[in-house]
């Protein structure tokens, strides 16, 4: 199919056409081809690639699938998803890793890339099949044990060192379980208030410098999961300038919330890693916004209601994400003058697909360009409502939030998979 | 006043001192020869307990009783956290019931707050301890308690010294303690080993000290926290013995003490560990009044919560 988006503004400000035929983008500029389809006062942008989503399927059906989430995906701008390992039966097989790329294909509305178990069953103990994974139909290279993390440090090393073989890339969930055995919140002033078992930055920041070490002792590439704190900006501002091949992702909650919101008890403040504070915050906005940080991932982490509808100990960790990063980023980035509109396209787009290795994804909005994109309305006003939301699970921790920008249409290959802010019922075949 | 005690914040301090003055007048007048009062005839309070507390329990119960209260004992043991009946289904059964008050004891830090919070239930909350976070009505027994000995303060306890000392991190006593203590105007010094102190301690209104025996003739009051004997386990000390020669109140210590000075402890008691069986026998210790005062309080809360009928009434 061809058409073109008319009067739409690309990043840097120019208003012009874009013209798509079947999944590429033929030109952009004054011509125009096929249906005309008005896009005046939307801004184009690449499609968004979220480098971290737990899709919960196989085993945890209940709160995901891999469709659901691809339409929860697609909402939120996004036409790529690598989909974390902890699923039953963990994704450490290539037999595992392919069913969740197969329902990612078949759903059709987004590129899904499962992630592989660094260690079998997730234990922390025994390399998993890396090589197998990598070379079955869905090609992984991004490694992770995410919601546990790889703490004993050879099994560490082994990883770094081995994926080096095909081009892979171990994404640490940094957190020393020693440190923080029991733990439910940021450790610190609220938490001594509050009588929660607290989750110390050092915690955090102990994985992340050893883990640095060992890359740069291996000459491998580490990914660093969901940085939350000042120190572990600092740790990977100085990685970089030693050339260090590390690179780091931030969540949108963990630039907006802090922990004071758990004062009330709620369960959908619960999140591992947890709320930090102020400090925190800025500290991250800073590092996004310098290159210390190199990308934005939701950690879309479902959970169905009765396992957040309870006391905050027996509550689930995490919450949901695709359908409110963007909004989220410009309100954190974008209003705040912290970033500019080519540093959004870099940490939500360009980087993650780069990292992932996902060729079809994060190219520049130009001719010869796979048609993957995201248009956005850069200025209207929203009401996040978790009942409008496409995921399986509620558990947005931003029901109620105003935001001021909004996705509006998804392209992906070429075929619209969400037009006027809906899931169209069209799908990539 | 609020309709619910979740936190001595939900307390200004008239509402305290109103506490403390309507437990006062409660037990003058069930010192008498009828001990019970209509006050809450055909009102239910239900114990709801996820822990076991038998002394809190009862004592709840025995308040609830002397106001002619209709109280059901509801144990659920077994909570959502092993996947049992969840809080939720527990505090819509008891809406079901038509149960006017709640008294809950759990092991989840917040679980009052979220009983009360969440729409399940529109009974009047009370928190019998919930977690390492709260247990209100034990801090309101223990200012009773002090303010019983301490008269002529008229519970105004400004320039009193308070030092709690143990097991500070896990403790919802010290917590609740801290709070109302502080409210009424003693200045509180928290006494413990680092490990047993909370990241985040420098923030609350206290002072801190890891040296029980640095200030020992100053504090008015001596409130000794229960050790739990797991905690070893963690390496918050290294064995009995040392815990307690170093914070243990021993009879040398107990000696040192000021002429008027009280020791406290909420119980149950480790006796020859936080505590040695002199100290907690001797004149100084108040322990065994506390029992009798959580009594008096907790009728006090109950009553003013659920708005009775006046003590004048009651009274004559």
């Amino acid at each position: 199919m061809t058409f073109t988006l008319t009067g739409v503004t690309l990043a840097d400000g120019t208003t012009t056409n874009v013209v798509v035929e079947g999944q590429t983008i033929t030109s952009v500029g004054a011509l125009t081809a096929g249906d005309l389809i008005d896009c005046s006062g939307l801004m184009v942008l690449p499609g968004f690639v979220d480098l971290h989503t737990h899709l919960r399927e196989p085993g945890s059906e209940d709160s995901e699938t891999v469709l659901t989430g691809a339409k929860a995906a697609a909402k939120g701008g996004f036409t790529a998803v690598s989909a974390m390992a902890n699923t039953s039966p963990v994704a450490d097989t290539a037999g595992v890793v392919e069913q969740v790329f197969r329902l990612g294909k078949e759903a059709g509305l987004c590129e899904v890339f499962p992630i592989g178990a660094v260690t079998v069953g997730l234990a922390g103990e025994q390399l998993a099949e890396l090589g197998a994974m990598a070379d079955s139909a869905a090609q992984v290279r991004v490694f992770s044990d995410d919601g546990k993390c790889v703490s004993d440090p050879l099994v560490m090393r082994r990883a770094l060192e081995y994926v080096k073989s095909f081009g892979g890339v171990i994404a640490q969930h940094a957190q020393d379980p020693r440190l923080t055995h029991g733990s439910q919140m940021n450790e610190g002033e609220v938490s001594s208030r509050l009588g929660l078992a607290g989750w110390p930055a050092v915690a955090e920041e102990a994985i992340i410098a050893r883990d640095i070490l060992l890359a740069d002792h291996v000459k491998s590439r580490l990914h660093i999961c969901h940085l939350t704190t000042k120190g572990g900006v600092e740790l990977v501002r100085w990685a970089k300038s030693q050339g260090i091949n590390v690179t780091a992702e931030v969540t949108p909650h963990h630039l907006l919330l802090t922990d004071d919101l758990v004062e009330s008890y709620d369960p959908v403040y619960k999140v591992n890693p947890p709320l930090r504070t102020d400090a925190d915050v800025q500290a991250l906005r800073i590092g996004l916004a310098d290159g210390t940080i190199d990308i934005v991932a939701t950690d879309h982490a479902p959970h169905p209601t009765e396992d957040k509808e309870c006391e905050w100990s027996a509550a689930a960790f995490g919450m949901i994400g695709l359908e409110t990063a963007f909004g989220v980023i410009v309100k954190t980035m974008i209003e705040t003058g912290a970033m500019s509109w080519p540093r959004l396209i870099e940490v939500m787009s360009t980087n993650p697909a780069k990292i992932g290795g996902y060729s079809r994804q994060g190219g520049a909005v130009s001719a010869g360009s796979p048609a993957n994109l995201t248009l956005v309305n850069p200025r209207s006003e929203w009401q996040v409502d978790r009942e409008k939301m496409s995921s399986k699970s509620k558990n947005t921790p931003f029901h109620g939030t105003e935001l001021t920008a909004k996705v509006i249409h998804t392209i992906f290959e070429g075929v619209f998979v969400v037009k006027n802010e809906t899931l169209t019922g069209l799908k990539h075949e | 006043m609020k309709n619910q005690l979740l936190s001595i914040n939900d307390l200004s301090k008239d509402d305290v001192l109103s506490i403390l003055s309507t437990a006062a007048e409660l037990e003058r007048i069930t010192e008498g020869p009828t001990k019970k009062l209509p006050t809450l005839r055909g009102r239910t309070v239900v114990n709801l307990f996820f822990e076991d507390s038998t002394r809190t329990r009862i004592s709840f119960e025995t308040a609830a009783k002397r106001l002619s209260a209709d109280v059901i004992n509801f144990s659920a043991k077994g909570s959502s956290v092993s996947k049992g009946e969840s809080l939720k289904d527990t505090a819509q059964t008891l809406q079901a019931m038509g149960a006017d008050a709640v008294v809950i004891r759990h092991g989840s830090s917040g679980a009052a707050q979220r009983l009360s919070d969440s729409g399940w239930i529109n009974a009047t909350v009370i928190n019998a301890g919930d977690g390492t976070h709260e247990h209100p009505t034990q801090a309101l027994l223990d200012a009773f308690t002090i303010s019983k000995r301490f008269p002529e303060r008229k519970s105004d306890f400004s320039g009193l010294k308070v030092a709690i000392v143990g097991d500070i991190l896990h403790s919802r006593v010290a917590r609740s303690n801290v709070l109302l203590l502080t409210k009424l105007g003693a200045s509180v010094t928290l006494i413990a080993p680092p490990t047993l102190l909370p990241v985040g301690v420098e923030s609350w209104p206290v002072l801190v000290s890891y040296d029980l025996d640095e200030a020992l003739e100053e504090f008015d009051v001596v409130m000794m926290l229960r050790i739990q004997l797991e905690r070893m386990q963690n390496f918050y000390f290294p064995s009995e013995r040392e815990y307690s020669r170093r914070y243990g109140l021993n009879e040398d210590r107990l000696l040192r003490m000021k002429q008027s000075g009280i020791v406290m402890h909420p119980g149950p008691m480790n006796r020859g560990l936080e505590i040695s069986a002199a100290s907690a026998d001797s004149s100084r210790s108040v322990i065994v009044n506390q029992v009798g005062n959580g009594v008096s309080v907790r009728m006090a809360v109950l009553y003013l919560l659920l708005g009775g009928a006046s003590l004048s009434e009651v009274s004559q």
